[in-house]
């Protein structure tokens, strides 16, 4: 168990700049997430932190001690690679064991923790098969299982979950988070998956082209994303974006376009002022929006058609048109709404956010 | 596979694949069919009404017995032995470790250092054995195993570096890596994991590497010259060609005799040799 603390981090491949002043304070016990489109740095801050590529510049502590020019060994750290990376001439419970004999523990120690964390993991009936006699899944808890049983200060997972069906993911997932209660152990996780992400992280970082664009918790990081990026990235489906202008009406500013006319909600006025006369983003979850009913305030409220019906069963995505702008709702199952049907939306206005549309960052 | 009817199995598949054997394994029975034909047989023109090339009727060891009493084929044998296997042993140590470092380490000119490499491999020998002989001469090997020894490994350690490195190229980095994060230096990570998993790879260099050495010729014929140090190819050609007196029966016999390592070695490793062909790590 261990702080991990990362600062100024940089790594230049060549010319490429790949990693930039990623600074990141990981407490005791913690369950980090790393998680950005392919290409963002993820990885490869991962592999820093494991001791697998040089460090650039800057500086990286486990338990306040520097460990930039440690090797791998002797940095007391667990990784889980994403194509397991078991020993195929090794039989499980070998690969599990590997580890404890390069650290030279007795071998009735070894068969002790190999049994314990076989157990944890429920593969005490693989243990004498080899890697290729086994499934996916199997694999993936083998991997799991040579990581744990060294009981190490830290986990690293490098998208340990996407070799996996869609089905055997979900379920791995969940048995990862019990899995970290348990043991209660340091763990940065990499993956580029927003759901993955949401799901096991306390904390969840969004890197964006080697920059850390926002660090928080799962719901923060949904319900106040930092910029542009997190907000599209964060949510399934993702946000709604229109370009608008903002007006200054009687006694209240507007975000105007063409379809589309909502009152800034008074929580926002003061920040958007500024930006009067500007064009801004709006950002609207697809939950945000909802069929108008007749009693809805007309400051609220806006016209469109639907263009597809994605029935769900627990709920129905409507993609409309609204002026030039495509919006996705998500609403209640028992709509009943057909293609090409004129609808009026509500928005929540708590719930609208605003974006600069130069910087990109939330107003 | 061919699917239809029968016949065309035998049409497309059997037939085929049989003259193919037959080809393959010609040489071998026409080594065997002279080596033990009796001289009166072997020299019958061919318009003689006993002419029979594919067969005798009268088979006898003499040749054989001639070949084993009369020259130093044992010697030659052991000379071969020695030479190919010490041969061998230096270019597998040596490929594996460069096939290594250019497969996984990044340093500068690690690519052109390994197309150097090949392009060495290319060179002729006809060309390089007279430079060779120089070096031979002054070093004062000429005439030992050393000469060969020394020699063999000019062309077999890049064959094997090459071979080696797009084995080691196959099989997944993060293994290694992993080995390293679990408490292995990097030279355990290569002993304990990377070698073990790459064995198919070195068994096949080490077969290719032994074959070429064994069947070596145009150096062991310029570099060798007393009768006790001369390797199986060379001996044979040599001592039983006089002038142009051919010992057919004889010659047969060392060829036969002298091919029963390399098919040997071959057979026993043909399943590893087999694996090494087709790359290393599934799933």
């Amino acid at each position: 168990m261990a702080k991990v603390l990362i600062s100024n981090l940089n790594k230049k491949f060549d010319d490429t700049h790949v990693v930039k002043d990623v600074n990141l304070e990981i407490a005791d016990r913690e369950f980090v997430v790393l998680v950005g489109p392919s290409g963002c740095g993820k990885t490869t801050t991962l592999r820093m932190i494991a001791g697998l590529e040089d460090i650039s510049s800057g500086e990286i502590r486990i338990d306040e001690r520097v460990v930039n020019d440690l090797p791998p060994m002797d940095r007391d750290i667990a990784m889980v690679f994403q194509n397991y990376a078991l020993y195929p001439h090794m039989s499980v419970y070998d690969n599990m064991a590997f580890g404890l004999k390069m650290r030279k523990f007795g071998r009735d120690e070894i068969e002790k923790r190999v049994r314990r964390s076989a157990e944890i993991l429920g593969i005490q009936a693989l243990l004498e098969r080899r890697p290729r006699q086994l499934s996916g899944g199997q694999r993936q808890r083998v991997a799991l299982g040579r990581a744990i049983v060294r009981d190490p200060r830290v986990f690293l997972f490098d998208e340990p979950l996407s070799n996996l069906d869609a089905k055997l993911r979900v379920q791995m997932r969940v048995e990862l988070k019990r899995l970290h209660h348990r043991l209660e152990t340091t763990a940065i996780y990499v993956t580029h998956d927003q759901v993955e992400a949401m799901t096991l992280g306390d904390r969840v970082v969004v890197m964006k082209d080697g920059v850390v664009q926002q660090v928080g918790e799962p719901l923060e990081l949904y319900g106040r994303p930092a910029n542009r990026f997190v907000a599209s990235f964060i949510g399934s489906p993702a946000m709604n974006f229109a370009e608008v202008t903002v007006n200054s009406g009687a006694e209240a500013l507007w975000a105007e376009a063409p379809g589309l006319r909502i009152k800034v909600p008074p929580s926002k006025s003061e920040p958007l002022r500024r930006h009067t006369g500007q064009r801004v983003t709006l950002g609207i979850r697809p939950e945000a929006l909802r069929l108008a009913n007749g009693t809805d305030p007309s400051d609220y409220v806006f016209d469109s058609t639907v263009e597809v019906v994605e029935p769900l069963g627990n709920e129905i995505l409507l993609d409309v048109r609204a002026g030039s702008h495509l919006m996705v709702a998500r609403v209640d199952p028992g709509v009943r709404v057909k293609v090409r049907d004129a609808v009026r939306l509500a928005v929540d206005p708590e719930r609208l956010h605003f974006f600069d549309a130069k910087t990109e960052t939330a107003i | 596979m061919i699917e239809g009817a029968k016949w065309k199995k035998w049409v497309w598949f059997y037939l085929p694949m049989g003259l193919f054997i037959l080809g393959l394994l010609f040489p071998f029975y026409w080594m065997l069919v002279t080596t033990l034909k009796p001289d009166g047989e072997l020299y019958r023109p061919w318009n003689h009404p006993l002419y029979s090339p594919f067969w005798t009727s009268a088979p006898t060891l003499d040749h054989v017995k001639n070949l084993l009493q009369e020259t130093l084929f044992g010697t030659w044998m052991w000379n071969t032995m020695l030479i190919a296997l010490v041969a061998t042993l230096i270019s597998l140590f040596c490929g594996v470790i460069a096939g290594y470092a250019l497969a996984r380490l990044r340093f500068r000119w690690a690519g052109l250092l390994g197309t150097a490499i090949f392009v060495t491999y290319l060179v002729p020998q006809t060309l390089l054995f007279i430079p060779l002989a120089e070096i031979i001469r002054d070093y004062r090997i000429g005439d030992t195993p050393w000469a060969l020894i020394l020699t063999y490994p000019t062309f077999l350690i890049p064959f094997c570096t090459w071979l080696m490195m797009g084995y080691f190229k196959t099989i997944p980095k993060e293994l290694e890596e992993c080995a390293r994060i679990d408490g292995a230096t990097r030279w355990q990570a290569m002993v304990y994991i990377i070698l073990p998993i790459a064995l198919p790879g070195i068994l096949s260099a080490g077969i290719f590497a032994f074959t070429l050495s064994w069947n070596e010729f145009i150096y062991a014929l310029v570099f060798l010259s007393s009768p006790e140090q001369k390797t199986v190819p060379v001996g044979v050609t040599s001592e039983l060609i006089r002038g142009d007196v051919f010992y057919w029966g004889s010659l047969m016999a060392g060829a036969l005799i002298g091919s029963i390592p390399v098919a040997f070695v071959y057979s026993f490793f043909v399943e590893h040799y087999v694996a090494g062909m087709t790359g290393s790590v599934k799933g």
